[in-house]
């Protein structure tokens, strides 16, 4: 009998959320319904939207009159699907969220773990963190500055982009066998040292970079075209875009000084001397100024931190979080039964909860863990940059053109994975 | 004293009993509060230019189900210019999941608002735009509630075609 109550409640509730052309009057103007504007449909497979984005834009001719985002193409339940596993298994599913950040959303989430149930990370370790975070903060700005320059019509800097992100690949296939998804980082470290030829991979990268950023410069910065794109399009001002939570290089190009690294650093990122760039405009173009000056900001810290690597452990002595080493295997029982427990059990985390936040190349990424006392998350919930970034597109695009919209997409540099989850 | 313990001493001689009671872990403070306080709560927080949490860093909820009340919503808040964090809780009944909107004092509560009702069916009442976000529109059920199954669908043959149908309402529309 239950279910059959639960069947119908859950039929009726249906019936009441279909929604209609109709039941979506009311996020736009009254003159749709005149034909006074045109409704456009926008994605969600489109070139230019990052992704499946999808807009609903009404048009008065060209012009801009309201842009909703219509999002969840992309979404895959990552949240639900890692309550259902152990907190290590999980881990791999935090590398597709943001693609571009795969290794970003790993050092979020071991961070968080490791508030959780209390776990020291060895200094090593910390620092090839805040290294392999800072090259793949490189990486993500190259795929935005490509994208985001092609779509407002400078094809080049598109493939320039993708052979420098080419080179941070092969760092990262070095490390951990993977290009993309390295989920390198573990709870309690790094899955293993670094290999021979690293640091002298990475001092290449260092030395290489800066002379294609000025080649990048030379095409876009005093381009007459790239200006007239960029420059006073999607503006958003300080105390605005505070209001709509926007982190990251999209609120620093508004002037707010405001980088989680300097606020609440984490991996020990305040041994590292390194500037937060600012612009005060606030519109396309300053975004774009603020991310060429992190190029170089990063640099700087990777730098250092490659300078004063430390030697020692990558990863916690801590044998309820992490592995035995394999040589151990052989002649311990202990270290056998610790390795048998973890991959098999998993490690308990107590009932409670804990927030954690990073600076992403997009903002803000934070990660909201809740222990139940199991081996398993009680709850996860990724609070993504780009989710939070995008709410304020329809008031940065209003009374532009519609070709605009697509550089103002850019310019707050979304990643659906990060979107959608 | 730090700005988050002046914070609390601050909410709980201004509200009282609206203040249920104050989580300490990992260095994290959580403020429980009456479901009827929390609008008031909110704006307190942000508008007294003492304590100054104006930025919502993130709101979420997860559920505690088959305890009651098994909602619990958290609200991310942060202090901007010396950055402190305070976190507030509201528990939601199962039987009532209905919360004031907050988007008239956070704009981004909005998405994160909608969210919520996609994935847990909390509805929030004068809320502007409350549709679903993430699942499409026709979806039935809320996702991220315990007591709705991770599940999978099973491979149809031609032998089993019909068997596997009928267990899946929700497939053939």
């Amino acid at each position: 009998m239950a279910t059959t109550t639960a069947a119908a409640q859950a039929a009726h509730e249906h019936e009441l959320l279909e929604t209609t052309v109709d039941e979506l009057k009311h996020l736009f103007t009254p003159r749709v319904a005149t034909g006074e504007t045109v409704l456009l449909n926008m994605g969600p497979q489109h070139p230019s939207t990052h992704g499946v984005l999808r807009l609903m834009v009404e048009l008065d001719g060209e012009i801009v009159v309201t842009a909703i985002p219509d999002i969840g193409y992309l979404h895959t339940g990552i949240e639900k699907n890692m309550e259902a596993k152990t907190f290590l298994k999980a881990l791999v599913m935090t590398d597709r969220l943001d693609y571009l950040n795969a290794v970003g959303n790993n050092l979020v989430y071991c961070l968080a773990i490791e508030k959780l149930v209390e776990v020291d990370v060895p200094p090593r370790a910390q620092a090839l963190r805040v290294i392999l975070s800072e090259l793949q903060r490189i990486a993500s700005h190259l795929v935005w500055l490509g994208t985001h320059a092609a779509d407002i019509a400078s094809q080049s800097v598109l493939f320039y982009c993708f052979r420098e992100r080419e080179k941070i690949m092969a760092i990262h296939e070095l490390i951990s066998g993977a290009r993309m998804m390295t989920s390198y980082f573990r709870p309690g470290g790094v899955w293993r040292d670094v290999p021979a030829g690293f640091e002298e991979a990475v001092r290449d990268f260092l030395a290489y970079l800066p002379a294609k950023l000025d080649d990048y410069e030379t095409l876009l910065s005093n381009n007459p075209i790239w200006l007239d794109r960029t420059q006073g399009v999607g503006v958003i001002d300080g105390p605005t875009a505070l209001a709509w939570g926007l982190t990251g290089p999209s609120l620093r190009g508004s002037g707010v000084n405001f980088d989680l690294r300097k606020s609440q650093p984490y991996s020990g990122y305040e041994q590292y001397d390194f500037n937060v760039p600012l612009a005060y405009n606030g519109d396309v173009y300053d975004r774009y100024a603020v991310r060429m000056q992190e190029f170089r900001e990063s640099l700087k810290i990777v730098d250092q931190a490659l300078r004063k690597l430390p030697k020692g452990p990558v990863i916690t002595s801590n044998r309820k979080v992490a592995p035995p080493p394999r040589s151990e295997l052989g002649h311990s029982m202990e270290a056998v039964i610790h390795h048998f427990k973890l991959w098999t059990e998993g490690f308990n985390a107590p009932k409670g909860e804990v927030y954690v936040a990073v600076e992403s190349p997009r903002g803000e990424l934070g990660v909201f863990l809740a222990g139940n006392g199991g081996p398993r998350p009680h709850r996860v919930h990724w609070r993504t940059p780009s989710f939070v970034n995008l709410q304020p597109l329809n008031l940065m695009s209003a009374n532009h053109y519609v070709a605009d919209v697509v550089g103002i997409i850019g310019s707050i540099d979304i990643v659906l994975g990060d979107v959608d989850r | 004293m730090t700005h988050t313990s002046d914070s609390v001493a601050a909410l709980q001689t201004r509200f009282g009993e609206a203040i249920v009671r104050v989580e300490e872990f990992r260095g994290e403070t959580t403020v429980v509060v009456a479901r009827d306080a929390l609008v008031d709560v909110l704006r307190f927080l942000k508008e007294t230019p003492a304590l100054g949490f104006s930025f919502l860093a993130n709101l979420t909820a997860f559920d505690d189900w088959p305890d009651e009340p098994r909602f619990n919503v958290v609200y991310q808040l942060r202090e901007l210019t010396h950055p402190t964090n305070l976190r507030l809780k509201v528990l939601v009944p199962g039987d009532d999941p209905l919360l004031p909107t907050v988007t008239g004092l956070h704009l981004n509560a909005n998405w994160h608002e909608r969210e919520l009702w996609d994935m847990f069916g909390i509805k929030f009442t004068d809320h502007p735009d409350l549709r679903r976000i993430l699942m499409p529109e026709d979806w039935q059920g809320h996702p991220l509630r315990k007591d709705y199954p991770l599940g999978y669908e099973e491979v149809q043959f031609t032998f089993n075609f019909d068997e596997i149908n009928k267990k899946k309402p929700y497939a053939t529309e």
